[in-house]
């Protein structure tokens, strides 16, 4: 069987028109308020796509989302980096991420309503602690998956530090940092979710709490359409970047 | 005599067991001499300490004990001293795989920070000298072993180095390619003047490159050594190839008379 493009996306879409299909036989024999029909969430989804009112929420909680994986990203880089290099620095961090990993990120959204009064700040607080040790722990495995041979080939030229970053490391750590982006953007659209609707005045969060308190089901799956339409967008991009910087990968005639 | 670019003196390389128990001896007060220009042989059986000498020669590693010297400098000590200086073919290719074969060549010189369009030229130049123009934009998945591997001869070359270090790059190779290579390879160190030192297991190809053929015993210490060279007769040739034949089958050095 031919696994082209065309045959991928068509089987993605059958997926999608399965469940659609199976909303709306629900919506026929369930009242609307629980299950709206499936034409109605596409028009509120649309309506909100249109209205400038209403876009600048989802603007606001996409710009959430980047500024809280940007900082993150940023700050695990550079972390890993520096355990990277050190073990005493990895004994002393590591378990101080690992423990943030452990805590819920409802906890975090409580912590930042209580230290900070800015609501972007508390939004960003919470995006980047949530985020931070899985990008941390996957730049460094990244980093730590570099070839012993290609560094003593590197190492022979006597590279600079920089020249060493831009020429081994760089290529080295980019699938992962790709991977990481991939990962936290899922783990980000939720968190900023639960961010905004707790301590929020604007942004999908916020406008899936007026929805619950309006009791608009339809509403309610319109605003969380814009936010998995964003997650998938951004995933569809980051799959084109990394297309493009991995284009040096063989690949095998043979699907799997 | 000419000038030394290579010496060792009583060189010693100890290096902590895997597991953490004991140390093991892989270079035991190795001392020799390589003169300027000339291309010498290592030969010895797999384990004996080749590559540990290669690697303290390339400045990644550190001698225990002992002196090494190359063009004069502590290879491991003043690194920076050797940028440029060293050129180094490894067993396998170390292409990066995200590199085409025109950017490989091109490592070393953007390291050196040459000027880009000059980088360019030499690398072009190399890869066609070594048979591979047209593969330029080629990936090192779409290449061959042989292929790969004058790439990698294309980059140790293309920063001009004083010497050369060899680490039995064409033991991957089929027989065929490997000997179109040690023929090409002889000829562009001599037509660059540069000093080689060429590791192998294989007396054939030893005898075939080197000037000089140095025969380590486990661990690295000459256990004989033997001066070739065109001027040599086919019998003093069969008489070397014997005596290598001795020295690597005793386990013992010293029992050699």
């Amino acid at each position: 069987m031919t696994n082209s493009r065309t045959t991928r996306a068509l089987q993605a879409a059958a997926g999608m028109i399965v469940l659609a299909a199976g909303w709306q036989i629900l919506s026929m024999v369930s009242p609307h308020y629980l299950f709206p029909p499936v034409p109605e969430i596409i028009s509120r989804t649309i309506e909100i796509l249109i209205t400038g009112s209403l876009l600048i929420d989802v603007l606001l909680t996409a710009g959430r989302i980047f500024g809280g994986l940007f900082g993150a990203f940023i700050l695990g880089a550079i972390l890993a980096m520096i355990l990277g290099q050190s073990k005493t620095a990895e004994n002393f961090i590591a378990p101080v991420l690992t423990f943030f990993q452990g805590i819920p990120a409802l906890s975090w959204v409580v912590f930042a309503i209580i230290w900070f009064h800015g609501i972007e700040f508390r939004v960003l607080f919470i995006m980047v602690m949530t985020t931070l040790p899985a990008f941390t722990f996957q730049i460094l495995d990244a980093f730590r998956s570099m070839s012993k041979d290609l560094f003593e080939m590197t190492m022979a030229f006597r590279p600079s530090r920089w020249a060493l970053f831009r020429f081994l490391i760089v290529p080295t750590i980019t699938p992962g940092i790709l991977t990481a982006w991939k990962v936290n953007l899922g783990n980000a659209a939720r968190v900023v979710v639960v961010a905004e609707l707790v301590g929020a005045t604007g942004g999908v969060g916020y406008q899936l709490l007026r929805q619950q308190q309006l009791f608009d089901m339809a509403g309610a799956m319109a605003w969380t359409l814009q936010l998995v339409l964003f997650v998938l967008v951004v995933q569809q991009t980051i799959a084109a970047i990394e297309n493009w910087a991995l284009r040096y990968r063989a690949v095998s005639e043979r699907a799997m | 005599m000419p000038e030394s670019a290579i010496r060792f003196t009583d060189v010693t390389k100890i290096f902590r067991r895997p597991d953490g128990h004991g140390d093991f001896v892989a270079v035991d007060r190795l001392s020799f001499e390589i003169a300027r220009g000339e291309i010498v042989a290592v030969l010895g059986k797999t384990g004996c300490g080749k590559s540990t000498m290669f690697n303290i020669v390339a400045g990644l590693v550190e001698p225990s004990s002992g002196e090494a010297k190359v063009i004069g400098h502590d290879p491991f000590r003043d690194f920076d001293f050797f940028r440029g200086k060293i050129g180094i073919v490894f067993q396998n290719d170390r292409l990066m795989p995200w590199r085409s074969a025109l950017d490989n060549v091109l490592l070393g010189l953007q390291i050196l920070e040459t000027d880009p369009k000059r980088a360019e030229d030499i690398a072009r130049s190399w890869l066609k000298r070594l048979g591979l123009a047209g593969h330029e934009n080629d990936y090192p998945h779409a290449l061959s072993g042989g292929m790969r591997q004058r790439v990698s001869i294309a980059r140790a070359f293309a920063v001009d180095p004083e010497i050369l270090l060899c680490d039995e790059p064409f033991s991957s190779l089929d027989e065929m390619t490997a000997q179109d290579l040690r023929a090409e390879f002889v000829r562009l160190v001599r037509q660059n003047n540069k000093t080689a030192v060429f590791i192998t297991h294989q007396i054939n190809e030893a005898m075939e490159i080197g000037d000089r053929v140095l025969v380590f015993h486990r661990p690295a210490r000459i256990a004989y050594e033997a001066k070739l060279g065109t001027a040599v007769t086919e019998d003093a040739r069969r008489t070397v190839n014997e005596n290598i034949l001795r020295v690597l089958a005793v386990e013992d050095p010293r029992q050699v008379s």
